[in-house]
Formats: structure tokens, C-alpha cells, sequence
């Protein structure tokens, strides 16, 4: 009773600060964001106050199987409906820029609907909602699994879920608002980065403190991947963001950096974002998901070890790679470009672990979807692997840098490697983790794959073209030693690609939706009567003995 | 030489090395002698029938 009353009245007081906070505010923005805090700690403070059947509920509302299996799921089960959530969220605003980006009239003449301020809602949501909710459901269920040890710190893992719900609205309301950094991938402010630390923390806490009281000697491959995310964000996110607020109760903040090493910051910080975040924390999926979906071991353990070590090593030095031909000294230039260069062997390494997994068991892309997925998912990871160092060379960039073919490698590793490992690992861990006996529909998982493959192809393939016809227009003279074309010409020749990317982007949404339903009727418990994706032949008639026959 | 030219040469130099050699050390650790076993148990140890729950 008496921790209840103190547990209320703490969130009564965080309600009261944000209340006084929002009344003293220095801008609209910051004002419209304590009154978010405030109305969460009030819907917190009462759910504590009407007790626990609210657990209770949201089970009911859920399906939550009654028999709570050893370990503590229903933080995953939570992660597995908002990354289902945010996901469809980040693709349409992705649609919804693509189609500015065709048809500038969408922007709608208001400021909180400019390409400016949902470009940056696109990337967060799709990053850091759809990404980071999969990170965090998966690698709970997984450090679980091959620890054999329930969640150390059961209440506080709940509060990394939330807190990070949280986290996700204040950035996302935060870009409409124009709150922003302007640093690319970390643009919430002073305030919302603080939060996140805390969340962050927490989860590093809940990771760790469950490897602590495992119950099994090694600590499997997919938990260091995981690990390796966890710490290597943390310091990113700390060292990036790193500011000055103008004023404790207003938005606005100045970064403790400036000119050359600000970029260069920036740029450690976002290509490891795409090193650690969108890499390491999706391929501790793979190297869990992929074994237990084909059902063998993966192919070789030493080279998991390798490749791990080998992306440690490298990826934290090839951020310049981002600030080629800029005031950024030109050793270091050279220096991210030949640790791009090298990255390509162990990403390929991994890529071929992962589907050398498969060996002696390839008829499976025939006849499973799931694993169709991840098989696609690595060949993605090793396309953009490979498109990514090509990239970073020198000569290359100064094509490539600025045009869409950024775009077009951004999303093929995107939508190809961490958009397909996440709905596999969707697919897989749904039926389970309500205790279903399978899939409502594996024939919409088929669906859901052919959607999302030409989808992408149909993005990759026209950024290609833009890109490099881009590219190659920006730098063409003319006999009398001009520019040829103007740049609004250049985004004129663009339009057509605008809009096969915006199709491509209708038929991944298209299969995102299916996936939705699929899963929600997975969920209410329900079976679709469909055809199996394959049927054994046999005929009766031709298996039986020859029958002699008497000679005549 | 200003704090600057110490740290890029101590970089380039030691630094370098001492990375190099944590590195290999770190990838050469699978390969010591009687890891494959280990490495098989690592690897079969998510498919554990006694423990199997999903
Ligand atoms: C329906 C699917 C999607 C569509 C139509 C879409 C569309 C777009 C568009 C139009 C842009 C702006 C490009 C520009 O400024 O020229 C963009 C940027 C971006 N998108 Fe997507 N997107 C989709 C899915 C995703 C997913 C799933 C991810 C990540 C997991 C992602 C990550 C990004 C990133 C990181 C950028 C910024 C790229 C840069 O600054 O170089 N997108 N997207
Ligand atoms: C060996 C691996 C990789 C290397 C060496 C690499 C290299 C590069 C290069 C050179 C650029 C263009 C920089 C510029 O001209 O501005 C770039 C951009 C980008 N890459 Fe990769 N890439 C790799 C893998 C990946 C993967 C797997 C993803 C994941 C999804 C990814 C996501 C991105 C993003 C989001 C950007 C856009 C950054 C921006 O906003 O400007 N990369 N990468």
C-alpha cells in the first residue's frame, strides 16, 4: 500500500514539474512537449492508481496465452504489435514524401506538412520506431532463449518499452513542431536526447544484467551483435549530442562543435548508427532467426566470430566517407575510404554465413516464405554492402555524393536487409509468442514477399537511373567551358523516376498492410483455410509391386 | 608538434599496431586447438531439445 502511494504520488510530481514547465516555457514548441509528458505521467499515474487489473486487460485485449511459458514475454508481445505499428506509420510517411518529392503541391502550403519537416518524421519512424522496437522485442526474446534465464529486472525492461514509446512521439510531434538539431538521424532536442539516455541505459542494464544470470556457459554469437548495439549507440548517441541549451525551459540547443569537427562528429555518429543500429543489432537477428527457420545450425561458427570482430574493428573508422571532398583533412578522407574498402570482406563473410545456413536444405526457398525472406534480406545486405564501398571511393563519390543513387543504396539496404530480416522475424515469432499452431495465412507471407521484392526494385532501380543521370547532368560542360543544365532542368528530368519510386513505395506499403492483417488475425487465434504452399505428390495407382503375369 | 600532430602520429604509429594486434588475437581465439568442439556446441546450443521452447 504504501509503495503504491509513494509510486503515485512520484508520478503526480512528474506531472506537476511538466505542468510548471509547460506554464514557464520559453517557446510553443517546448510548451506543446511538456504538456505530452504531462498527460503520460498522468495516464501512468492512473493506471498505478486502478491497480493491476490493467495488466490484466491489455492480456485480454491481446490474446496473451493464459500458460505464461518461463520466461517473460509480454514486453516482446507488446514490441512485436508497435514495430507492426510504426513500421506502417514510417512507410506511409516515406510515400507521403516520395510523392512531394513528385508533386510538390502535396506539401500543402503549411509548415508542419513541408518535405523539410516529415523527411526527418520518415527517418526517425522507419530507424528508429520500426528498427528500434524490432532491436528491442527480438533481443529480449532471444538474450531469454539462449541464456535460459527469464528478463533480469522485469519492471524495468517495461519501462524501456514505454519510455521509449515516449521518446519516439516527443521526437516525432518534435519535426512538425520544427524542433531540430539539424543533425541528420539525431535531430530531437537537448531535452528528448536526455530521455533517451535514460531509456537506454535501462535497456543496456536489462541486456546485461540477463547475460549475468544466465544459466548457460556461452554466450551465443547473436547476443554480442546485440551487445555491441547496445554500448556503441550509447556512446554515439552521448558524444553526438553533446549541447549547450540556451535556456532550461526552452528547445532550443547549440552543439558543443563546430565547423569541421562538427561534421566530422556527425558523420561517426550516423555511419555508425548504420554500422551498429541498422547492422550489427539486425544481424544478431539473423544469426538467431536464420538457424532456428531452417532448422540447422549455422554454417560456420568461427566465421560469426570473425565477422563480428572484423565489423568492430572496421566500421568505426569509416565515417569520412560521408565528408568526402570537404574541408575534412585529406588523410582523413582517404583513411574512411580504405576502411570502407575493407568492409566489404567481412560483410560478404557474413552474408555468406547466413546463406550457407542453408546448405542441403535449399528446397526450403521453395516452399517456405519465411526463409524466402531472409534469403532475400541477405542478399540485400550483401548488395548494399557492396554498392556501399564502391561508393566510398573517392572517384565514385564525387559521381554519386548528393544525387539519388545515395537514396537509392540507403533503401536497398533499408527496405531490402532491415525491412525483410524484421517481417521474417515478425513471421516467426508471432505464432509463438501467443502460442498459435502456426500462421492465420503463409500464402499472405508469399504475398508479402513478392509486394515487398518488386517494391524495392522498382526504388533501387530508379534511383539508380536518377542518380547517376543526376549526377552526370550536375557535371556536364559545355564546348564554351558552362554548365549545360540548370539544376531546376535536372529536377525536371527527374519526374519520372519521382514516380516509379513512389510505386515502388505503394507496393511495399501494400505488402507492410498484409503483414498487418496477417498478424492481427494471427493474434485473434484465427486459421485460414487455405492450400498448402506445397503438395507431396504421389499417385497411388503407379506405387504398388509389379503384379507378375502368368507367360502364356 | 602541437597536441594535434602527437595524437594523429601516435595514431597512425602505435596506436595502430596495438589495434592490429588486439585484432588478430581476437579472430585468431576460434581457431586455438580443440575449439571446434566448443564451436559446435556454441552453434547446436539454440536447438537444444531439453530447453527447446520456441
Ligand atoms: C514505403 C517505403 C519507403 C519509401 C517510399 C521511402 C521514401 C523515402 C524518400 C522519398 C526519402 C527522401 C529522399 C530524398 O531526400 O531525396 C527517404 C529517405 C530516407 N529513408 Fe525512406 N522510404 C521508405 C522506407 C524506408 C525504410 C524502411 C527505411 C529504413 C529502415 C528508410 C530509411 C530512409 C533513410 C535513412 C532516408 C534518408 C536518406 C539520406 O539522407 O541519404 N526508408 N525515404
Ligand atoms: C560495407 C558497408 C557500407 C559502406 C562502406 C557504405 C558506404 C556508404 C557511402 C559511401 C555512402 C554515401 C555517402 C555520401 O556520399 O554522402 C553511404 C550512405 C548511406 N548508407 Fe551506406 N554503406 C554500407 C552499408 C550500408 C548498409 C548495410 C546500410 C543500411 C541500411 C547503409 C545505410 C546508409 C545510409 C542511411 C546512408 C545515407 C547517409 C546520409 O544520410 O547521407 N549503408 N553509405
Amino acid at each position: 500500500m504504501e509503495t503504491l502511494v509513494m509510486r503515485a504520488g512520484g508520478w503526480l510530481v512528474v506531472a506537476l514539474l511538466a505542468f510548471f514547465a509547460l506554464a514557464y516555457s520559453a517557446d510553443a514548441g517546448f510548451a506543446v512537449h511538456m504538456g505530452i509528458v504531462m498527460l503520460a505521467a498522468l495516464i501512468t499515474l492512473v493506471v498505478t492508481l486502478r491497480g493491476a487489473d490493467y495488466g490484466a486487460i491489455a492480456r485480454g485485449v491481446l490474446r496473451v496465452p493464459a500458460d505464461q511459458s518461463k520466461y517473460d514475454d509480454d514486453p516482446i508481445r507488446w514490441g512485436v504489435i508497435a514495430t507492426v505499428f510504426w513500421g506502417l506509420a514510417g512507410f506511409l510517411a516515406g510515400l507521403y514524401i516520395a510523392l512531394q518529392l513528385a508533386f510538390p503541391a502535396l506539401n500543402l502550403g503549411l509548415e508542419w506538412t513541408t518535405f523539410g519537416r516529415l523527411r526527418p518524421l520518415h527517418t526517425s519512424a522507419v530507424i528508429f520506431a520500426f528498427g528500434g522496437n524490432a532491436l528491442i522485442a527480438t533481443s529480449f526474446y532471444i538474450v531469454q532463449r539462449t541464456c535460459r534465464a527469464r528478463l533480469a529486472f522485469p519492471a524495468l525492461a517495461r519501462f524501456v518499452f514505454w519510455g521509449y514509446q515516449l521518446f519516439i512521439v516527443l521526437a516525432a510531434t518534435g519535426y512538425l513542431l520544427g524542433i531540430t538539431e539539424a543533425k541528420e538521424y539525431a535531430e530531437p532536442e537537448w531535452y528528448v536526447d536526455l530521455w533517451l539516455t535514460v531509456v537506454w541505459v535501462s535497456y543496456l542494464a536489462v541486456f546485461v544484467g540477463t547475460i549475468v544470470k544466465r544459466s548457460e556457459p556461452h554466450i551465443y554469437v547473436a547476443n554480442w551483435f546485440f551487445l555491441s548495439f547496445i554500448i556503441t549507440v550509447a556512446m554515439l548517441h552521448l558524444v553526438n549530442n553533446l549541447s549547450l541549451p540556451v535556456s532550461f525551459l526552452g528547445a532550443k540547443s547549440y552543439a558543443a562543435f563546430s565547423g569541421v569537427q562538427d561534421a566530422l562528429t556527425q558523420w561517426w555518429y550516423g555511419h555508425n548508427a548504420v554500422g551498429f543500429f541498422l547492422t550489427a543489432g539486425f544481424l544478431a537477428m539473423m544469426y538467431y532467426f536464420v538457424p532456428k527457420q531452417a532448422e540447422r545450425p549455422v554454417y560456420s561458427y568461427r566465421l560469426s566470430i570473425i565477422h563480428f570482430w572484423s565489423l568492430i574493428f572496421l566500421y568505426i573508422w569509416a565515417g569520412p566517407h560521408h565528408l568526402h571532398y570537404t574541408a575534412l583533412p585529406d588523410w582523413a578522407q582517404t583513411l574512411g575510404m580504405v576502411f570502407s574498402v575493407m568492409l566489404w570482406m567481412p560483410s560478404w563473410g557474413g552474408m555468406i554465413n547466413g546463406l550457407m545456413t542453408l546448405n542441403g536444405a535449399w528446397d526450403k526457398i521453395r516452399t517456405d516464405p519465411i526463409i524466402r525472406m531472409m534469403v532475400m534480406a541477405l542478399a540485400f545486405y550483401g548488395m548494399s554492402t557492396f554498392e556501399g564501398p564502391m561508393m566510398s571511393i573517392k572517384s565514385v563519390n564525387s559521381l554519386s555524393h548528393y544525387t539519388d543513387w545515395t537514396i537509392g543504396h540507403v533503401h536497398s539496404g533499408a527496405l531490402g536487409w532491415n525491412g525483410m530480416i524484421t517481417f521474417a522475424a515478425l513471421y516467426y515469432l508471432t505464432p509463438r509468442l501467443w502460442n498459435r499452431q502456426r500462421l492465420y495465412s503463409l500464402r499472405m507471407v508469399n504475398w508479402h514477399f513478392w509486394l515487398a521484392t518488386v517494391g524495392i526494385v522498382l526504388y533501387a532501380a530508379s534511383m539508380w537511373v536518377a542518380g547517376i543521370m543526376q549526377g552526370l547532368m550536375w557535371r556536364e560542360y559545355g564546348s564554351d567551358g558552362y554548365l549545360v543544365y540548370s539544376f531546376a532542368e535536372v529536377v525536371a528530368a527527374m519526374f519520372p523516376m519521382y514516380v516509379i519510386r513512389a510505386a515502388g513505395g505503394v507496393l511495399y506499403l501494400g505488402g507492410a498492410l498484409i503483414m498487418a492483417y496477417n498478424i492481427a488475425m494471427t493474434i485473434a487465434g484465427n486459421l485460414r483455410t487455405e492450400k498448402p504452399m506445397t503438395e507431396t505428390p504421389y499417385n497411388e495407382a503407379a506405387d504398388r509391386p509389379l503384379v507378375p503375369v502368368a507367360a502364356e | 608538434m602541437n597536441d594535434y600532430d602527437t595524437l594523429r602520429h601516435f595514431a597512425d604509429s602505435w596506436g595502430l599496431v596495438f589495434m592490429t594486434i588486439v585484432f588478430v588475437v581476437l579472430v585468431a581465439w576460434p581457431f586455438l586447438p580443440g575449439s571446434r568442439e566448443r564451436n559446435n556446441a556454441a552453434a547446436t546450443m539454440i536447438f537444444d531439445e531439453e530447453h527447446d521452447d520456441g
